[in-house]
């Protein structure tokens, strides 16, 4: 049986990454898929005839440019359309429109409170400033904080000079920044409750989290600091739906002759001899070696799900059993006939429309939302991010039909009364397409085909253990040198050969490719292959 | 005499509990001090009073377990006439219709849960290590964040090789749990629903804080941080309640040369020529004084007391958004006698009970809190000092206080007026369910909402700790970032009360930093 340098477990995109890298370093590289098409949760699938539906992740933003440039990924079919803005719909007729064009935005927000507006500028810079100050830290492996290592105290220190290099005043900014509630932030800001509930949306988003739970500007950070061709913030659709971004990096890795990519194969177990890694087998019993095993899997799930051949210790398995992974969204793919009709929204070229339709008139309409969470309901009255992809990108639909896809929050990965059965699912898909009816009347009678998914769908179909999007909770607990857990936060472990490069690790989920490139980074490091092309 | 009268160095605007510890380091040094309190007598909310004739109570404050050993003893309080009736409470959580858990009862909890009568124990013993490394930093002023100034740096080394003096497994541990909340770390360490929901009710006790909101292992971790007779941890009643330890604060104080005036509200600071130089009190007299120290919470030093005319306006922007509004009411009842329900409970008089609707019900009273409505089973924790101190109440009868998680400030609809009556039925109803017979003992009563708390002992916001004790208002970030060390921004002007580090509880311990700040600042600056 062919030996491999490296085999990589899961093809999710940041699977994808790592193994392109690693080709491109020269290794050869097996990446061994349990789904029958790549991409994890970044795919595109007709799920209705002339349809593509981005199931599950829907637009990008988060992906790194250095990744994009470094893997050559527009040359590899990738093209991402930024859209110009975004709309927050009231069921009374009015909304909050925003543009990317910020004197347009200004107005808009005039419209509602010229106080808010002046305040827009400074949240708006203090965010950017807070953007710029965490991306170089996302390509960087967290520091050990705890060793003496000569090695490790030069990590700490570098890692630490930026902070230090803040000054007094922007330092306290960031501190207070990474610990409080966006709530409590925005409310420092505005007073207009359809202006604060349209900015707090990022902040809950795929977290089992409210709007007023400390650390949730961290969130929303975490949603701000992509970029779409240099402009930081700005979002995008790939063309083509989410499976572009998973097959632009496959054609890269592949590119190489090096990178062997395989789906329909289940790992189940990893191959551990004398405490290193030997290589994995598959649900069917066949084996492939290697002395390096990456896995794109969830930190939960590497842990407890895969069988290691040679027991892992009880406090690593307990800790990944406390891993916090939470399930609190939940998707609807709907392929409609016609554009909805949103109240008091002009249809025709409106930028507002081309990009995230909210539902979120507040601040407590969102806290609200997370508390039916907490006991386990879905929300009653559930945060909705809609986008219309095919209004920008007509591969994704037939001449004059569209695809919508609503990711909803907050949707519990069990309920109070027992586990998902269909008949709940669908209860859950008619709360929310009764929101959208309020929102766009006659939206209903659009709708052609319909995919309603739960966490428990999520989890089932592309192994997020409680269908959690970003493969952890984003709280400080579970950040830098804390993720997934302290003492493996550096992308190596548990055993000699084994590493983690899923969105478990630094700096977390979304489709943004960074746990990726820096676990292929500590790969090649350790073999000694020099730094990723 | 409304021309200044004799000079003083330091005025102190407040007689709590942190403006006495203040006036006395400042006195032993030698400084020339006067307290000013506007009520007739000190302790701020800690101030004795009877709610009933006959019957004692000690403000808002029920137990004592923070007070810093240090204070106790370099202000020799013990001689000053610090006694405990009862030095480490057992913890009993009520179960309804006298049932009741003993937590602290190994044998008991391994009826419910041997796993969790085995884990405790330890679980216990890692609070307290993680906070042992915190709390020297409690009487240690935060350091700012300017590293041009070499203090800055070494204070912030100093901290963290105490935390790495942990070791690393529990220095890995502490920085993962102190951003977590209470919710997961109690799920993840034991099974009985009592015993997780009595931790949890303990983490946010006086705070605007679920136990599923983030931050509420940091306020576990400060509150393990007391202790009482070297006990870490440990929950005392002083006899004649929390009042007389004020008491033995301001007798500390005087016998070491400071001058206390009862009765003598403080109307505004003076400030000439961009300092501050003394005090006016409401009847129009005016108290020269080199340094002005404030006991009261931040906003109401800062923009009654001193007045934004004085300060930036990013400063006062700073200083309102202070989260500050309380959500922890009071409830004392006057009991003519013990109803048998009570007095079958063992420990007598070296218990205190918590009524805790488990960990869920914790967290639905404190969604209705954020609603600002009243939520229907509000979790206590409830004391009965008399057990232990019989001088509280007259003969043979007894005193029933209780803490009331969750309470808001205001209420979304309506006010306090009309809701306050319906409350105290309410709550009085629930401890009746849980100890049959305490009603038809009842003999006086008395609710603080936050906002009667507010405007009875002058605490803005009616807040435990002058101020939300969250990761982004506490340390180098409290009151307000930059002015962390009781320095206010116009000169001469300090602030000492629990609205600055480390926070608030009876530890005393602003009122010992801001004390050394003062003195520091004396010795170099030239007297006038």
């Amino acid at each position: 049986m062919k030996r491999y340098d490296a085999i990589v477990v899961g093809a999710g995109h940041n699977g994808l990454v790592a193994a392109a890298y690693m080709a491109r370093a020269g290794l050869e590289v097996l990446v061994l898929e349990r789904r029958y098409l790549i991409g994890g949760a970044a795919v595109s699938e007709e799920l209705y005839p002339g349809f593509t539906y981005s199931t599950c992740s829907y637009v990008c933003s988060l992906l790194r440019p250095e990744i994009m440039r470094g893997l050559d990924l527009p040359r590899h079919g990738l093209q991402v359309i930024p859209y110009e803005g975004s709309l927050n719909v009231l069921t009374d007729g009015d909304f909050l429109a925003s543009y990317s064009n910020h004197d347009r935005m200004r107005r808009e927000l005039m419209r509602h409170s010229r106080r808010d507006a002046e305040a827009y500028d400074r949240y708006a810079l203090e965010i950017l400033r807070q953007c710029k100050f965490i991306r170089p830290m996302l390509l960087q492996m967290p520091p050990d904080p705890t060793s003496l290592r000569p090695k490790d105290l030069v990590d700490l220190v570098k890692f630490a000079k930026p902070f230090s290099e803040l000054g007094e005043k922007r330092l306290y900014e960031t501190m207070r920044f990474w610990t409080m509630s966006i709530g409590d932030f925005l409310d420092e800001y505005f007073e207009t409750d359809v202006i604060k509930g349209h900015l707090a949306g990022s902040s809950i988003i795929g977290t089992a989290l409210g709007p007023y739970s400390p650390g949730t500007a961290y969130v929303l950070l975490h949603h701000y600091m992509g970029e779409v061709d240099g402009s930081i913030g700005a979002w995008g659709y790939a063309r083509g739906g989410m499976g572009s971004i998973s097959k632009a990096l496959a054609a890269s890795a592949q590119e190489t002759g090096r990178c062997e990519i395989r789906c329909d194969a289940d790992v189940t177990d990893i191959i551990v001899k004398n405490g290193r890694v030997k290589g994995v087998a598959l649900a069917d019993g066949s084996e492939f070696y290697a002395d390096t095993v990456v896995s794109n899997l969830d930190f939960r799930r590497t842990i407890t799900k895969l069988k290691w051949t040679e027991a892992l210790d009880d406090e690593l398995v307990r800790k990944g059993e406390n891993f916090k992974i939470r399930g609190s969204s939940g998707k609807l793919n709907i392929a409609l006939d016609g554009l909805p009709n949103f109240k008091g929204v002009a249809v025709k070229n409106n930028p507002a429309l081309s990009g995230d339709i909210h539902y979120s008139p507040s601040l407590n309409y969102l806290e609200r939302a997370y508390d039916d969470w907490k006991y386990g309901h879905w929300s009653k009255k559930p945060y909705l991010d809609i986008v219309i992809p095919s209004l920008m990108d007509p591969t994704m639909a037939p001449e004059g039909k569209h695809f919508m896809s609503v990711f909803v929050q907050y949707v519990p990965p069990s309920l109070h009364d027992g586990l998902w059965t269909p008949a709940k699912r669908d209860a859950f898909g008619e709360t929310v397409i009764g929101l959208i009816e309020e929102m766009a009347p006659g939206f209903r009678n659009l709708i052609l085909h319909k995919q309603v998914r739960s966490p428990w769908e999520i989890e089932n179909e592309v192994g997020l253990t409680e269908g959690n999007i970003f493969q952890g909770e984003l709280t400080l607990d579970q950040l830098l040198f804390n993720r997934p857990v302290p003492g493996l936060a550096q992308y190596r472990g548990p055993k000699k050969g084994f590493y983690m490069c899923g969105s478990s690790m630094h700096p977390g989920g979304g489709v943004m490719g960074a746990p990726g490139y820096n676990a292929a980074r500590e790969v090649l490091k350790d073999l000694r292959r020099g730094a990723p092309a | 005499m409304s021309a200044a009268s004799s000079n003083y160095d330091v005025a102190i605007i407040g007689g709590g509990h942190n403006g006495l510890v203040a006036a006395a380091c400042l006195a032993r040094a030698g400084i020339k001090t006067i307290l000013l309190e506007a009520a007739d007598a000190v302790g701020g909310a800690a101030r004795g009073y009877e709610f009933h004739p006959g019957f004692k109570v000690s403000g808002c404050a029920q137990i004592l377990n923070l007070l810093r050993p240090e204070i106790v003893d370099a202000l020799r309080l013990g001689d000053h006439g610090l006694r405990y009736a009862a030095s480490d409470l057992a913890t009993l959580s009520l179960l309804g219709d006298g049932q009741y858990l003993a937590l602290d009862d190994k044998a008991a909890l391994a009826q419910v849960s041997a796993a969790d009568a085995e884990n405790l124990p330890d679980f216990r013993r890692r609070m307290i290590r993680y906070a042992n490394a915190l709390a020297p930093s409690l009487l240690r002023q935060a350091p700012r964040m300017d590293f041009a100034n070499r203090a800055n740096v070494w204070e912030l080394a100093r901290f963290g090789l105490r935390i790495r003096m942990l070791g690393r497994r529990d220095m890995r541990e502490l920085l993962r749990i102190i951003g977590m909340n209470a919710y997961d770390l109690v799920t993840d360490e034991f099974e009985n629903e009592t015993l997780k929901a009595s931790i949890a009710l303990d983490a946010v006790m006086g705070n605007f804080m679920g136990p599923r909101s983030p931050n509420s292992v940091y306020t576990y971790l400060y509150r393990m941080a007391g202790s009482t007779n070297g006990n870490r941890g440990a929950l005392a009643l002083p006899a004649g309640g929390v009042a007389a330890v004020m008491q033995a604060l301001a007798a500390a104080a005087r016998s070491a040369g400071a001058e206390i005036r009862t009765g003598s509200p403080v109307a505004r600071v003076l400030v000439k020529d961009e300092r501050a130089t003394g005090v006016v009190l409401d009847d129009g007299t005016e108290i020269a004084s080199r340094i002005v120290l404030s006991n009261a919470d931040p906003k109401t030093s800062l923009l009654n007391l001193l007045g934004p005319e004085h300060l930036d306006t990013e400063f006062v922007r700073r200083t309102r958004h202070f989260r500050d509004r309380g959500t922890t009411a009071k409830l004392h009842l006057a009991l003519d006698a013990l109803p048998d329900s009570l007095r079958n409970l063992p420990k007598q008089g070296q218990a205190r009970f918590l009524l805790t609707p488990g960990l869920l019900g914790l967290e639905r009273a404190f969604d209705a809190c954020k609603y600002r409505t009243v939520p229907d089973a509000p979790p206590m924790e409830i004391v009965i000092p008399t057990l232990s101190d019989p001088s509280l109440a007259p003969e043979g009868k007894h005193v029933l206080s209780a803490n009331v998680q969750y309470v808001p400030y205001a209420l979304a609809e309506g006010n306090w007026d009309g809701a306050r009556a319906k409350l105290r039925e309410g709550l009085i109803a629930s401890i009746d369910t849980q100890l049959p017979g305490i009603k038809d003992r009842i003999v006086g009563a008395e609710l603080l909402t936050p906002a009667d708390i507010e405007a009875k002992f002058r605490l803005g916001g009616g807040h435990w700790h002058q101020g939300e004790i969250s990761l982004d208002q506490i340390w180098t970030l409290r009151p307000v970032p930059g002015f962390v060390q009781y320095r206010m921004p116009v000169a001469g002007f300090y602030l000492c009360g629990a609205g600055t580090h480390p926070g608030g509880g009876i530890t005393g311990a602003p009122g010992w930093n801001a004390a050394q700040a003062v003195i520091a600042d004396l010795k170099t600056e030239p007297t006038r």
